[in-house]
């Protein structure tokens, strides 16, 4: 820099150097600073949040999974069996049964506290369709003495996860005072006790009235099959289109027109989509309603414009010389896009795939209007192919489902139902990851 | 190769979709107060006979029945669920469809009671006066009709709490509303004085009637769309939080909130049974009776529904919350003789 103190009367340069900060300088790296401290607290506030949620999901989620029961031997006989089986109300004639033996047990065992068989009732869930079952399908074990471990209804399973105290207690017809008193003498003597409910992880949903029995396994299966369905039709297309998009198609109006349509697609409500699964599929095509094959088709459509979006993204990316060496050598384009495009591109066209996946493993609207909300507990479907057609629930529905209903107890099911949908995304990003992994090439 | 195979698989599944004509399970879809009992019913039906478990679907009475009149088929319902009775304009839908035979099913009745925070204000007695007076859009005060200002409970019944204003009622597409305005506002709306005051205001009769079911909408009455644990969650935040409950919501949930009387009567399945308790209605179930015959085990769920071992005063149901209907035999009558609506009447 020149000394321009030199010159009077001329208004003199500004005098800076790099070794000093002069104050736009310092303004500039203080904003600078500044945005890096937002970008920090805004990461912040997102792990926050993400611990928060966690933390929420596992604590709430945990009772789902262990369960209060009673484990007791119980002996019946033949002829009890055949008296059950000639009842309209089976289950019910099982439990009575079971009633009656437990009652002789805690006498048996010294149990000396004043209750009747309508206080045992409280305490144990639905247990009569187990015990229906295990006959139906041991009949050697009559006559002689099998131990179960039978679900307690959640009331006591509630008392001893600290969700019903003595203090809060209402007295109801369904749960007494004094049913607490013969709850701690069971528990002193072994009769209950805390085990893994297995049945939470295999089973199918249950009655309003038996947060016990229900399970989340049957509705697993069905998501499965959803999503078997979804990656199926929608990989396929999905690449198809945007391959012949980007690589083939002329420019016209009437591809702009399409990619439009496209981009829009992608934005359209997700309850749109249930509606025109109602329509078209089950009303127009009649496919079976609450059927994954419906919804599978429905989060297809849901999912294609997600891919379509991704793939043409990650094919853009490739670099254009790739393809301009292809054809340099020789190749025809389709050679060309197939040989050489494609597999560059699929890293980006399995994380597209990946996320529009997730998308659907956790959407609930569509499926609202095709019938998998509600009441669906046929447990599992009786072969690969059945598993499309037979009517089956989803996990995000069943989630749903659960949280509205009136027993406190199948809200903690829900949230146990979190975790599993959420194990269950875990291991589809797993597999897209190692895909990913193996697929991945440098240029 | 392994891709391939799935392809082809699904491929099979969606011609064998359309190619399995027979639907081996009940279908059923209606009113998301009958639900919980269409559930139970459901479970246990499943696990005591060899028919697979019935789907049973939620969405209102409305669109239950909507479903239900779509016509005859393997892809329409064979029962809709419905907290009221079917109208005839859905009758005519029905049969413009092809739906002519209808079997109607009362199951039992079902309470809608008020209820606050177990350790909330003491909210102990209502009248439908007081109700109207809280939440209609237009009410008595000094002998004149005005817009309603009241902000406490207090300001119009000295015997309640002074406390403000907020009560959680069900939306308008849930059939519990319209039990709540037939039973509660509008006699409400007569008690205190408004309707004679609107009608001599120049209204004709139907339109006071009308009017009287307007609900204020300053904030102080919130309509609930979504389920009664949606309710519940707004009574728990709000202290001050009225809340209109099935009774069955409320006996599970009998450890956060308390019951108000109306009209002097504490709600319960006695006290609803013998029609003491003014607030409560019938439950339904549609079955299409051309069904009967082609989807397996329609007509034994019907029977198994309102058995004396599930519907009765000591059955499951009851249990939960449903008051048992005294007529039970009469009811099994008609589903075993599959006596129709047209029929029947």
């Amino acid at each position: 820099m020149t000394d321009a103190t030199l010159h009077d009367g001329q208004p003199a340069p500004r005098k800076s150097s790099l070794h000093q900060l002069d104050a736009l300088t310092k303004k500039r790296n203080a904003a600078e600073s500044r945005f890096k401290a937002y970008g920090i607290v805004a990461i912040l506030i997102g792990l926050f949040f993400l611990v928060v949620l966690t933390v929420t999901i596992v604590r709430s989620g945990i009772p789902a999974f262990t369960q209060t029961v009673v484990a007791v031997e119980f002996t019946l006989t033949q002829e009890q069996f055949d008296d059950a089986e000639s009842k309209l109300m089976k289950t019910g004639a099982y439990q009575d049964y079971f009633i009656a033996a437990m009652e002789g047990k805690l006498a048996e065992r010294g149990i000396e506290m004043d209750f009747d068989p309508a206080a045992i009732e409280r305490l144990l869930g639905k247990i009569g369709s187990n015990l229906r079952e295990h006959y139906r399908a041991n009949p050697g074990d009559l006559g002689r003495p099998v131990s179960f471990e039978l679900s307690a209804s959640s009331r006591v399973d509630g008392y001893f996860n600290g969700r019903v105290t003595r203090d809060t207690l209402v007295e109801s017809r369904f749960l007494m005072l004094s049913d607490l008193d013969l709850v701690d003498a069971l528990s002193d003597a072994g009769l209950l006790k805390q085990a893994f409910n297995w049945n939470f992880i295999t089973g199918a949903d249950s009655g309003v009235d038996n947060p016990g029995g229900a399970g989340i396994g049957a509705s697993v299966v069905g998501s499965f099959f959803m999503m078997l369905v979804v990656l199926v039709l929608s990989l396929p297309i999905g690449v198809a289109a945007s391959i012949y998009l980007e690589e083939f198609a002329p420019k016209n109006r009437f591809t702009d027109l399409i990619e439009v349509n496209i981009s829009n697609l992608a934005a359209v409500p997700s309850i749109v989509f249930g509606i025109l699964g109602l329509a078209v599929f089950i009303q127009f095509m009649h496919l079976p309603q609450s059927a994954p094959l419906v919804g599978g088709l429905v989060l297809t459509l849901m999912t294609l414009p997600t891919i379509i979006i991704s793939t043409r993204a990650s094919l853009k990316a490739v670099p254009p010389s790739i393809r301009d060496a292809a054809l340099g050598v020789g190749a025809s384009k389709m050679q060309a896009v197939f040989h050489h495009v494609l597999p560059l591109a699929m890293p980006g066209i399995l994380t597209g795939t990946i996320i529009g996946l997730a998308q659907a493993l956790g959407e609930t609207a569509p499926l609202l209007l095709i019938g998998m909300v509600g009441f669906v507990a046929r447990g599992y479907p009786d072969g690969f192919l059945d598993g499309f057609v037979e009517p089956n629930s989803a996990m995000p529905a069943q989630i749903y489902t659960w949280a509205a209903r009136s027993d406190v107890a199948f809200y903690d099911k829900a949230w146990g139902g979190i975790i599993v949908l959420l194990v269950f995304l875990l291991a589809m990003n797993f597999v897209a990851i190692v895909l990913r992994r193996r697929f991945e090439r440098r240029w | 190769m392994t891709f391939k195979m799935t392809a082809s698989a699904l491929a099979i599944a969606a011609v064998s979709a359309t190619a399995a004509a027979a639907r081996d399970n009940v279908q059923v879809a209606g009113s998301s107060t009958v639900l919980p009992y269409a559930s139970i019913v459901a479970e246990v039906f499943g696990d005591n006979t060899d028919f697979p478990t019935p789907v049973v679907e939620s969405g209102g009475s409305s669109a239950g029945l909507k479903r239900f009149c779509e016509g005859v088929g393997e892809n329409t319902i064979d029962v809709a669920n419905a907290s009221r009775q079917i109208r005839p304009a859905e009758v005519e839908a029905c049969a413009a469809n092809g739906v002519t035979d209808i079997i109607e099913v009362r199951i039992g009745y079902d309470g809608i009671v008020f209820a606050s925070q177990q350790t909330g204000p003491a909210f102990a007695a209502f009248e439908p006066a007081d109700i109207y007076n809280a939440i209609g859009a237009k009410v008595m005060k000094d002998g004149a009709l005005v817009d309603n200002t009241y902000a406490t409970w207090a300001d119009f019944n000295a015997d309640l709490p002074a406390v403000e204003v907020a009560m959680f009622i069900p939306g308008t597409k849930h059939g519990t509303r319209e039990v709540f305005e037939e039973k509660v506002l509008l006699p409400g709306c007569e008690a205190t004085g408004a309707m004679a005051a609107m009608i001599a205001g120049g209204m004709s009769e139907d339109d006071a009637e009308d009017a009287c079911l307007d609900v204020r909408t300053d904030g102080k009455s919130v309509d609930i769309d979504g389920d009664y644990t949606e309710t519940l969650a707004r009574i728990d935040a709000n202290p001050n939080g009225i809340g209109v409950f099935g009774l069955a919501f409320f006996e599970n949930n009998q450890d956060k909130l308390k019951v108000a009387t109306m009209s002097g009567v504490a709600p319960s399945t006695e006290s609803i049974a013998t029609g003491e308790y003014p607030v409560s209605r019938p439950l339904f179930f549609y079955v299409k009776k051309a069904h009967i015959g082609v989807i397996p085990g329609l007509k034994e769920f019907a029977q198994f529904f309102v058995s004396d071992e599930l519907a009765g005063p000591t059955g499951p149901l009851a249990n939960y919350g449903l008051v048992s209907d005294p007529e039970l035999a009469a009811v099994q009558q008609i589903v075993a003789d599959e006596v129709t609506l047209s029929s029947g009447m």
